[in-house]
């Protein structure tokens, strides 16, 4: 230790992904502890205005890294500006948020720099004798293990979004802003990014979310989940499903949490007839409040939930819809 | 059109994984095994791809115990043609980056126009050894991805990844390795005529001596899980009662904003 712990802080179109500030904020009580500088790295093309944003949290020395090429994610283009910069300046320690983006980014980065990376950990803390150590799910969150860096010249690791709590801004913290231009160039980037398609325009995706509402098969039909968005418009939630609502044709494959969906860590996550199957679970286990609809008392869900009604969804929904809405306007 | 497809052999997903009384591993005796259902897909996808070209081949590779072979032979069964089973004690240990970096040099020996991986193996839920193989064989990648079209040519393919809030359709040349995601397709079930031509099929044992690597498994490892335990239990939950549903949601809807506080 002692050169430097670094957060990569993600951002699509000029908006910075709340991991960044979750992760900062962890990443700070570290540095203290170890007397080592924490500095957040930011990649893109008009990025000036973000540069302010890292200090509050935590951040002493702020890399802003611009250029044109870096306008759209390529992993080729900031595999390149990343790992440069590390070669150049050696950090001990490189973070990501878990993000779709953040998986993808640290892995090529961990195996060109020969970094040891822990994917999608839900905690970092120094263990006993003051080394970086990590917690992360495996087996689907059916086991949990503290993973240390043996060996690692560098060590990397991704962070679920939505676990871990970022501090209260300190305004009255400054950091050290150094602008970078990388040497990219387009013969670098060997993929062509064609389209992009956008499903559900203007919604938070699943994965961002800080609400969830999710059906599962006992909606029994497509069409019932128009009660659910309905819920999801008044507390201002995403929709989600079951794998069962998904393989029924109901709502579309992206929407689906789980073991062979998306991991899904909100505030708020409400269950709607969702048996509560381990493979589902293992989307949603990390939400802070899991509540759960559900006709069958015997459902396993309601042994994983924190409120739980026995009842039929059908006669529950409509009525808890209309209560929230009441409170929402008071 | 030919095709490499990394596989894994993997608990199954209804198994029940138990830890040491001390934590220092998990323990697996008695369960149930499978091959990644991400690494299924890539299977059925290579043997799309060698069915719409008409010729090729699609080759196995996986990294793993004596126990593997069923997994492999599985693999066979759908319709791959031969096998290479990364199998020696050596790799024992092994963290994403060392599995990447013996998966590399077998496949550095071999002929192939595209790389299956899946995105992540569902015991160790890393999702690494994908990204890492395409930059230990410097070639490109694509994660995610949803679908798959090769060019006539086979010197380029174009993919839909998923991103988040949607999807990205990307060319990118060949060869790559493309990780796949669910809806890529539906993998094959083996049929009774494919399980038995499988037993046939070539199916070769490589040894860490075979790799010319300085260093496998453990001592390669840059990762260690030291601690494994089974996640702390939920308190239990609190079911709202009532006389009638509609009492419940009102209940409900007032303990969410009172007591949870997250409305």
């Amino acid at each position: 230790m002692g050169k430097g712990i670094w957060v990569f802080a993600e951002q699509a179109d000029g908006r910075l992904r709340k991991v960044t500030f979750e992760i900062l904020s962890a990443a700070r009580k570290i540095a203290d502890a170890k007397s080592e500088q924490l500095c957040a790295v930011c990649l893109g093309k008009d990025i000036a205005s973000l540069a302010d944003k890292f200090a509050p949290y935590g951040a002493d020395k702020v890399y802003m890294v611009s250029h044109d090429l870096l306008e759209q994610y390529t992993t080729d283009a900031y595999a390149k500006a990343l790992c440069d910069l590390i070669s150049k300046e050696q950090p001990s320690v490189v973070l990501f948020g878990a993000t779709v983006l953040g998986r993808d980014l640290s892995s090529k980065v961990a195996a060109r720099v020969g970094a040891g990376l822990a994917s999608d950990c839900v905690d970092l803390k120094l263990d006993a004798s003051g080394t970086l150590c990590v917690r992360r799910p495996m087996y689907a969150g059916k086991v949990y293990a503290e993973v240390v860096f043996p060996n690692a010249p560098i060590i990397a690791a991704s962070i679920r979004p939505n676990v871990l709590v970022p501090s209260a801004p300190d305004a009255s913290r400054t950091a050290e802003v150094v602008t970078i231009t990388p040497e990219i160039s387009a013969a670098d980037i060997r993929i062509k990014i064609k389209d992009v398609v956008k499903t559900a325009a203007g919604k938070v995706d699943l994965t961002e979310a800080e609400r969830i509402v999710s059906g599962g098969r006992g909606m029994k039909a497509a069409e019932n989940f128009k009660m659910l968005e309905e819920l999801a418009d008044v507390i201002g939630a995403t929709v989600g499903a079951s794998r069962a609502a998904v393989d029924a044709g109901w709502r579309p494959q992206s929407d689906q949490v789980g073991q062979t969906g998306k991991v899904v860590s909100p505030n708020l996550y409400i269950a709607c007839g969702i048996s509560g199957s381990i493979q589902h679970y293992a989307g949603m286990g990390t939400s802070k409040v899991i509540v759960a609809i559900n006709k069958d008392s015997e459902a396993p869900i309601f042994s994983k939930c924190d409120y739980g009604v026995v009842d039929d969804l059908f006669k529950v929904v409509p009525t808890f819809t209309a209560e929230l809405k009441k409170m929402m306007a008071e | 059109m030919n095709s490499i497809v990394c596989l894994k052999q993997v608990p199954d997903t209804e198994a029940q994984i138990r830890v040491k009384p001390d934590g220092s591993d998990v323990v697996l005796d008695g369960v149930k095994f499978i091959i990644n259902p991400y690494d299924e897909f890539g299977i059925e996808e290579a043997l799309r791809l060698k069915e719409k070209f008409g010729s090729g081949k699609v080759s196995l590779v996986c990294l793993g115990p004596a126990r593997c072979v069923e997994a492999i032979r599985t693999g066979l069964a759908m319709g791959a043609d031969d096998a290479f089973h990364l199998d020696d004690p050596a790799f024992e240990g092994g963290d994403a980056l060392a599995t990447a970096q013996a998966l590399a040099e077998q496949i550095k020996k071999m002929q192939y126009d595209i790389i299956f991986c899946g995105k992540q193996a569902i015991d160790d839920d890393q999702g690494q050894v994908g990204v890492a193989l395409a930059e230990f064989l410097n070639i490109p990648h694509a994660c995610l991805v949803t679908k798959v079209e090769v060019a006539p040519d086979k010197k380029s393919c174009t993919v839909n990844r998923q991103i988040v809030g949607g999807e990205e359709v990307v060319e990118l040349p060949l060869p790559c390795v493309i990780t796949t995601q669910k809806g890529l397709n539906e993998p094959r079930y083996a049929s009774l005529p494919g399980i038995m031509k499988a037993k046939k099929k070539p199916l070769a044992s490589v040894k860490a001596a075979d790799l010319g690597l300085s260093a496998c498994g453990a001592a390669a490892a840059r990762t260690k899980g030291v601690n494994f335990s089974l996640p702390p239990a939920r308190t239990a939950a609190k079911l709202i009662q009532g006389e009638s549903p509609e009492e419940k949601a009102a209940k409900l809807a007032k303990v969410l904003r009172e007591e949870a506080k997250v409305i």
